[in-house]
């Protein structure tokens, strides 16, 4: 398919869970020769395939440990899968956590410029649109402050900013809008929905039904690493309701 | 290989980003800031050149700028490769959460540590004009050494950083190797001083060579000949390319260990 920006074909990904926890080379070898060394396979996702097209709006919905965050980073290039493969056609913004990356040491404004690389926006870009980051994050009078003197609202305030000052091709978000009150959520919403009318791929997990029937048209419902439904998100949330 | 360094160039920023906060975090709130990188080689030379000019009497002509030469190179080495061995573990929370190139984590730190070997090298040239010591026109010549002792330095970084992810005792190995390798190196010691089988190991390490180099340039105003250049470059291939090859292999594994 020509027209996908994200194909996931066949993944799976498969954890160690080690039985006796091996941190030295001492024990590495002794139980090496000995033969000792066992460990269970876990596997997070199991033969996950799916497309999603330009400007599609994807939910990703499942109970705690269902392999959605597994699944969002091996689509963000964090994880390599095991088994399979991901291809993805275009810039991504990654916002698995918000404010990762940012030093605890320095000042609002430099943490904008380290956490603006780390997602690979260019300075410049930064320089010309630090006016926007700082309104969006409303830190005005904090901009020279450390940040580790920051609430935790305010450092996803500010990490919301930074990631989305520029429209991404593909949009991942993990569970992030919980922070922060119902006022910077609601403008994180409209800020998505912005960048959605722009044409942005958007991956979303949430808990909130509520929240992935407002923003996705599409939902994936998985369970212990399998995919069970596909569909749009009112079917799926109907079955993830009835499972519940 | 094209694709390698278009990916380099894309995250060059980022390298100076990161390497702009260690400078700056590492002295802030401190009274004298950056000024302590030159300050503090200039106090461990003075006590160093007191306790072995007085106290052990090694006989060498103009101690302090012999001892000097020695401990830029060598703290540079012992300090970037220490924090970079350090620096995947102490990235782990980033590593899981955004897709960068690992290698510019060791990377950065040696960078930022090289920022500060060029701040004791003011400090270098206070002890030379305070010793009258007179330079020629070789000195220009140490952008050799210089560069030698990062590479070896950035390969032993890139090994160690991966190395430690799957065998944390190398923490605490390491700081024990790195005292004898500084005994090693004829920092404070003329290296014909050495009984035989000693002087051939020592003379053998990458770091007396680059030293030596470092030494001929600034003190002596010769032209490092072609064999000391070869001996200070192969053990930096070797050691580049080991490090690069080890991280390669290891660096898909980084996020399931740390």
């Amino acid at each position: 398919m020509s027209n996908s920006i994200v194909e996931v074909n066949n993944v799976s990904m498969m954890f160690r869970l080690y039985r006796e926890n091996v941190d030295s080379l001492k024990e590495f070898l002794i139980k090496k020769l000995k033969r000792q060394i066992s460990y269970d396979e876990f596997w997070a996702l199991k033969n996950i395939s799916f497309q999603v097209g330009k400007g599609e709006a994807v939910g990703l919905v499942g109970k705690n440990g269902s392999g959605k965050s597994t699944l969002l980073k091996t689509i963000a290039g964090v994880l390599k899968p095991t088994k399979g493969s991901v291809a993805v056609r275009g810039t991504v913004a990654p916002m698995i956590e918000l404010g990762a990356g940012f030093d605890m040491d320095l000042t609002a404004k430099e943490n904008v410029f380290l956490n603006g690389a780390l997602l690979g926006y260019p300075k410049e870009m930064l320089e010309e649109n630090m006016e926007r980051i700082i309104d969006f994050s409303e830190l005005k009078m904090f901009m020279d402050v450390p940040i580790k003197n920051f609430s935790s609202g305010m450092i996803a305030r500010l990490g919301f900013a930074v990631a989305t000052i520029y429209t991404p091709d593909i949009l991942i978000v993990d569970e992030i809008l919980s922070v922060g009150d119902w006022q910077f959520q609601a403008k994180c919403h409209h800020r998505i929905q912005e960048m959605l009318e722009q044409g942005t791929t958007l991956l979303f997990v949430s808990h909130s039904m509520d929240q992935v029937k407002e923003v996705c048209s599409r939902a994936i419902l998985l369970s212990h690493g399998e995919m069970l439904m596909d569909d749009t998100v009112e079917n799926v949330c109907e079955r993830y309701g009835e499972a519940q | 290989m094209s694709t390698y360094i278009h990916n380099f160039l894309a995250y060059k920023e980022l390298l100076k980003e990161l390497v702009r906060r260690d400078v700056k975090t590492k002295y802030r709130r401190s009274f004298l800031g950056m000024l302590w990188s030159v300050l503090n080689p200039l106090g461990m030379m003075i006590i160093m050149s007191i306790v072995f000019s007085h106290v052990f009497r090694a006989n060498i002509e103009n101690f302090p700028v012999y001892l000097m030469c020695g401990q830029v190179i060598f703290n540079f080495f012992n300090e970037a490769s220490t924090v970079a061995m350090s620096s995947i573990l102490g990235n782990a929370a980033l590593i899981k959460k955004v897709y960068v190139p690992k290698y510019l984590f060791p990377m950065s730190k040696v960078c930022s540590c090289f920022v500060n070997l060029l701040t004791s090298f003011i400090a270098l040239l206070i002890v030379i004009v305070a010793t009258g010591t007179s330079l020629s026109w070789t000195v220009i010549l140490l952008v050799f050494p210089v560069f030698y002792v990062f590479l070896f330095s950035l390969g032993m970084g890139l090994l160690l950083s991966a190395l430690v992810v799957t065998f944390r005792d190398l923490q605490h190995l390491y700081s024990v190797l790195t005292t004898a390798w500084m005994y090693l190196t004829p920092i404070f010691y003329p290296v014909e001083m050495l009984p035989g089988w000693v002087r051939t190991i020592v003379t053998h390490n990458p770091l007396t060579c680059i030293v030596q180099m470092l030494r001929e340039v600034i003190m002596y105003g010769q032209v490092p000949d072609i064999r000391l250049q070869l001996m200070c470059m192969v053990p930096c291939i070797i050691v580049m390319a080991l490090g690069l090859w080890t991280f390669y292999k290891q660096q898909d594994k980084f996020i399931l260990k740390v």
